[in-house]
């Protein structure tokens, strides 16, 4: 991501200091992850010590600092989901896409993730993708859903 | 702002508006064992230690002194069983942590705190935020600051700001109840001396 963009999104807040988490959460969303450079920009231009910037980036998890993949795959992991399955729908997406909860695999196509809730416990075991959510699904349909996927 | 008259510890205390109970007993020379508290600093309130008990009318809590207000008829009371107790915990969560830090283990003699009770998990930081709070509002620097949470939280030094200014300043390093800082810095100044082995000491 190059400055020039960097700057868009922070000129859309305004320069506000008071908007750093909207700007950083502009970048992840457009960037997938948030680039040393872009942080270092951001610190100059609204004037936030890069010390705050690390501790806000690291605090939260929607934030990343390392390269995350094109798609995200969140798989819901909290009780309800777990009791109707949760684990086989894991397992099979981990050998669908070669990656544990956490990593990204080396063609940035996808990052996968576990969560605890996703606050639709009744369509459970649920997986989401880019946001969308995919219920009731079956461990054998998880790859009729990552195909669509480029 | 017209005074505060409060009671500490049994003995009568004047204070103004906007003073914490800390400082009113720290004028009286009370004193309260406090960690992460420092005068030119704003208060904190992460250590827990200066927890006091205080009494308005028959309403007893217990705050921490050093960003609690002070009020009128506030009567204070810096040490009880409880207290104690309490100070006590925080002393052996906290040495779990840095179990060679000689202020935790002087405060640990006084209230009698284990430092073998809970297992070692040796991060030495104990989180109590003066090193990065100093390099902010003392020194504007912003050299170190924390990053990530929970019990995954700790300090960490931006390299570049670190490599310019540290060298010549190190004015946190006697602030830092545990030696993690040091060690933090230390490992800072490995990883950034090959390609800024020019001391830098000279540009500033
Ligand atoms: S490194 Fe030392 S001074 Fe800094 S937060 Fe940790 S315990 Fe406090
Ligand atoms: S001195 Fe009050 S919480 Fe640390």
């Amino acid at each position: 991501m190059d400055n020039d963009r960097v700057d868009q999104i922070i000129d859309k807040y305004q320069g506000e200091a008071s908007s750093l988490i909207q700007i950083l959460l502009g970048i992840q969303t457009e960037n997938h992850w948030l680039p040393k450079e872009a942080l270092e920009r951001v610190s100059e231009k609204l004037q936030v010590p890069l010390a705050r910037i690390q501790h806000i980036a690291t605090f939260y998890k929607a934030f990343s600092l390392v390269p995350k993949g094109r798609h995200e795959i969140h798989i819901c992991v909290g009780t309800a989901c777990h009791v109707r399955g949760a684990t086989r729908v894991l397992d099979t997406v981990r050998d669908l896409t070669g990656i544990k909860p956490g990593e990204t695999d080396l063609d940035l196509k996808f990052s996968l993730e576990t969560v605890n809730c996703l606050g639709c416990c009744a369509l459970g075991p649920v997986m989401e993708v880019d946001g969308k959510t995919h219920g009731k699904i079956a461990p054998g349909k998880t790859a009729d859903v990552l195909k669509n996927f480029e | 702002m017209s005074d505060i008259l409060v009671r500490i510890d049994g003995k009568e205390v004047e204070a103004s508006q906007g003073m914490t109970v800390l400082e009113a007993a720290q004028s009286a020379g009370i004193s309260i064992p406090t960690l992460c508290h420092h005068e030119k600093l704003e208060p904190f309130g992460g250590c827990r230690l200066c927890i006091v008990e205080v009494q308005v009318g028959d309403w007893m809590k217990r705050v921490v002194s050093c960003v609690y207000p002070v009020e009128k008829n506030l009567i204070v009371r810096t040490r009880s069983e409880m207290i104690d107790k309490i100070r006590k915990m925080i002393l052996e969560l906290q040495l779990a942590h840095a179990p060679d830090s000689p202020e935790l283990l002087d405060l640990a003699q006084e209230y009698g705190a284990d430092k073998d009770r809970f297992d070692k998990e040796a991060s030495f930081c104990i989180h109590c935020g003066l090193c990065v709070r100093y390099c902010d509002e003392v020194k504007k620097k912003n050299a170190v600051g924390f990053v990530d949470r929970g019990i995954r939280k700790e300090i960490s030094f931006i390299p570049e700001i670190a490599a310019k200014e540290c060298w010549n300043c190190k004015e946190c390093f006697p602030l830092c109840p545990t030696e993690a800082l040091q060690a933090a810095f230390v490992l800072t100044k490995s990883l950034t001396s090959p390609p800024l082995s020019h001391e830098p000491s000279s540009e500033e």
